[in-house]
């Protein structure tokens, strides 16, 4: 079996669900004869036409308000935004629009928004963000983040096939780095709201999601020449998010450390942490911890940026900080 | 530092007080709408004006709670950029647009329902005011952030003219959400694809206390359209044969794939933003010189001047209407309330309710 980039699997469900279905086009600035910043979109004006990839002038929040008017006429926007920093510009339209019709009107909002994000790369400041946290915290919208090809894949069609608003995060650091086997037909759809157990353990239960797997797996193949044995859990899914997956291993191992390469403060590790704080008390046997970004923007430098992001050294810190409980 | 004296602060530059057009602007005969079809504008605007005036009633007895906007004034934009819409068409409209509504398909027993938050309302309690527009309808249901609604308009004509069928939309800002950036941000993509759109700035002369001077710049502004290259112009907003015959020719140009029309409607905001407000920053004068315009009373004086109805006829036909709607009131005031529990569902289309966390409370001994 050939395997697959991560962004590939990303332009494959794309080309899949709008041969699928007529309704999904694509909406994005240069995503047409330029075929996107990152290339998701490559070939597919030539193979769809101007109808269904529709390039836009430099105006985010117009991408997003137009998504959501095509959205509630039936059709199946998936909008780009070319780094997922730039949300902001159209911040107020997904939130305050998208996430709001169905509570209000019971009108159906099936669009997705593709937000290339995370760090890594040298981005600085509004290139690297990991916005996931604002959207979870806005009802009405799902948010997922795939960290593999083919969750990439199976999430991305999932996502277009759902009746509600998404906002699919995904890694410019996995794009070209992250490869692997992709599913045909309807074997490749990856349910919203299921985690994924990447490694399984007994002693520390590791959850995270997107560029923090590649993180927390490397820690666990590490550690078991040790012999501690991690249980990875990958989310996949960050709103909804499998909660049942997660306190059925903190039952098993008794330990949690919650990874995430977003700042610290109201991060979505910081939502898993209380919800176990609160529900698995019983089952702790240390403190919950947290690897994180620090509260400060993405600098741009390789040194500063090295020291900013979660790696694999400050996981291994952390696990030998709880295994002496 | 001395303390600044309250002189060092006049008060805004009130907006200059128009001599409105004159009445019964040259139009080609070809143009008026029949009599029939001018006695269909009246009811619509008649209804628009005493729905509006028991919500005010409603309001003052502390039946009606929150942000209560009324378009008393503007009736013959709404209703005339209605009503030369079809069936397939779809209407973005905003908070003002209680005729637009009501010519659309929306009834007073619906919108007395959402005003009184209502279990059988459309948004069933979660949202209240004119946000009206259930799905597979034709009116959309607009949110408080007015400007966002443009794009929203441009995305309905994209995905109608994606699927093939020839709708046009028709869509209202204040002069207040006309400076936000989702106006230049609409009005320059929905030229660039040449969509059928008509954007309708209903501009009132304020935005909630701020002038129209303290706004803008230019002398008019259907001015900006020429910068997005579609065509705009200006229309007395008081005078609804006016108002009816820009936006079919609106509409005219859309269908003939000339692209969007921004139309200026030039009216007055006759009661405070919202009916906390008593205005008290609105000079005297200007509201006397625009009380001479009041778009029901042109129309009526019209009307009785055509031949069309007799100052008997239009007294009639308000007394009919006002037991009608007071029944509505009654009806609608007597239905129930929603339960609190119906907060936290409806969020999304698809939802799992394994996925929602539990909170805990359980162990605490709590009952909620």
């Amino acid at each position: 079996m050939s395997e697959t980039t991560y962004i590939e699997a990303i332009r494959l469900a794309m080309i899949e669900e709008m041969e699928r279905d007529q309704s999904v086009f694509l909406i994005g600035e240069d995503i047409g004869h330029f075929g996107g910043a990152f290339k998701a979109t490559q070939g597919l004006l030539e193979r769809f036409g101007k109808e269904r990839v529709v390039d836009t002038p430099i105006a985010e929040a117009l991408i997003m308000g137009v998504s959501v008017g095509a959205a509630i006429r039936g059709l199946r926007p998936v909008a780009e935004m070319q780094f997922a920093d730039f949300v902001t510009c159209g911040f107020s339209q997904l939130v305050e629009n998208a996430g709001t019709f169905h509570y209000r009107l019971k009108v159906s909002v099936p669009m997705v928004v593709r937000l290339p994000s995370g760090g890594g790369v040298g981005g600085g400041p509004y290139h690297s963000r990991n916005p996931e946290a604002w959207f979870c915290h806005a009802p009405g919208l799902k948010v997922v983040a795939p960290a593999t090809a083919a969750d990439a894949h199976g999430l991305l069609k999932s996502a277009i096939r759902d009746p509600d608003p998404v906002v699919f995060l995904e890694q410019k650091w996995l794009y070209r780095r992250e490869k692997g086997v992709l599913q045909s037909g309807d074997d490749a759809l990856v349910p919203l709201g299921k985690a994924r157990v990447a490694r399984e353990g007994r002693h520390l239960t590791l959850v995270t999601y997107a560029n923090g797997v590649p993180m927390a797996v490397e820690a666990a193949d590490r550690l078991r020449a040790q012999g501690i044995e991690i249980e990875v859990i990958d989310l996949r899914s960050l709103a909804p998010w499998d909660h049942q997956t997660v306190l059925a291993s903190v039952e098993k191992t008794g330990r949690l450390l919650v990874l995430s390469e977003a700042t610290r403060t109201g991060s979505f590790a910081s939502e898993v942490a209380a919800h176990v704080a609160e529900l698995g008390f019983e089952s702790l046997d240390a403190p919950i911890l947290r690897v994180t970004a620090p509260d400060a923007p993405t600098p741009s430098e390789k040194n500063l940026e090295a020291y900013f992001r979660p790696n694999t050294e400050k996981l291994v810190d952390a696990v030998s900080v709880l295994m002496r409980y | 530092m001395p303390r600044r004296m309250s002189a060092d602060y006049p008060p805004h530059p009130a907006p200059p007080v128009l001599p409105p057009p004159p009445l019964g602007a040259s139009l080609p005969a070809e143009r008026w709408p029949s009599p029939d079809e001018l006695l269909a504008i009246h009811r619509s605007m008649l209804r628009a004006r005493l729905v509006e005036e028991r919500i005010v009633e409603l309001y003052r007895q502390n039946r009606i709670t929150g942000g209560c906007y009324s378009g008393i004034g503007n009736e013959a934009t709404a209703v005339g950029i209605a009503f030369p819409m079809h069936n397939e068409d779809v209407l973005v409209p905003t908070h003002r647009d209680m005729g637009a509504h009501l010519v659309r398909g929306h009834s007073a027993l619906e919108v007395f329902r959402q005003y009184f938050k209502r279990a059988s309302s459309q948004t069933g309690g979660k949202d209240s005011g004119l946000h009206l527009g259930r799905e597979g309808s034709n009116i959309v249901g607009m949110i408080s952030h007015l400007a966002h609604m443009l794009p929203v308009a441009v995305g309905v004509a994209l995905a109608e003219r994606q699927k093939g069928n020839p709708a046009f939309v028709v869509t209202t800002v204040g002069d207040g959400a006309s400076s936000l950036g989702d106006f230049h941000e609409s009005l320059n993509f929905a030229a660039v694809q040449k969509l059928p759109v008509l954007f309708v700035i209903e501009n009132n002369q304020y935005a909630y206390s701020t002038p129209i001077t303290l706004q803008y710049a230019c002398e008019r502004l259907s001015d900006r359209a020429k910068g997005y290259g579609m065509f705009g112009e200006d229309v007395d907003g008081t005078d609804v044969v006016l108002v009816v015959d820009a936006a079919r020719r609106a509409r005219e140009r859309g269908m003939r794939g000339e692209g969007p029309t921004l139309l200026n409607a030039v009216t007055m905001r006759m009661r405070g933003h919202s009916e906390h407000d008593d205005f008290k920053y609105v000079p005297k004068a200007l509201f006397e010189a625009w009380s001479a315009y009041d778009p029901l009373l042109r129309l009526e004086k019209r009307l009785v001047e055509q031949h069309l109805a007799t100052t008997a006829d239009l007294e009639r036909w308000r007394e009919a209407l006002g037991i009608e709607l007071d029944r509505a009131v009654d009806e609608a005031w007597a239905e129930p309330e929603p339960a609190g529990a119906e907060a936290a569902r409806d969020v999304y289309r698809r939802w799992d309710e394994s996925w929602t966390p539990p909170t805990g409370a359980e162990r605490w001994g709590s009952s909620s």
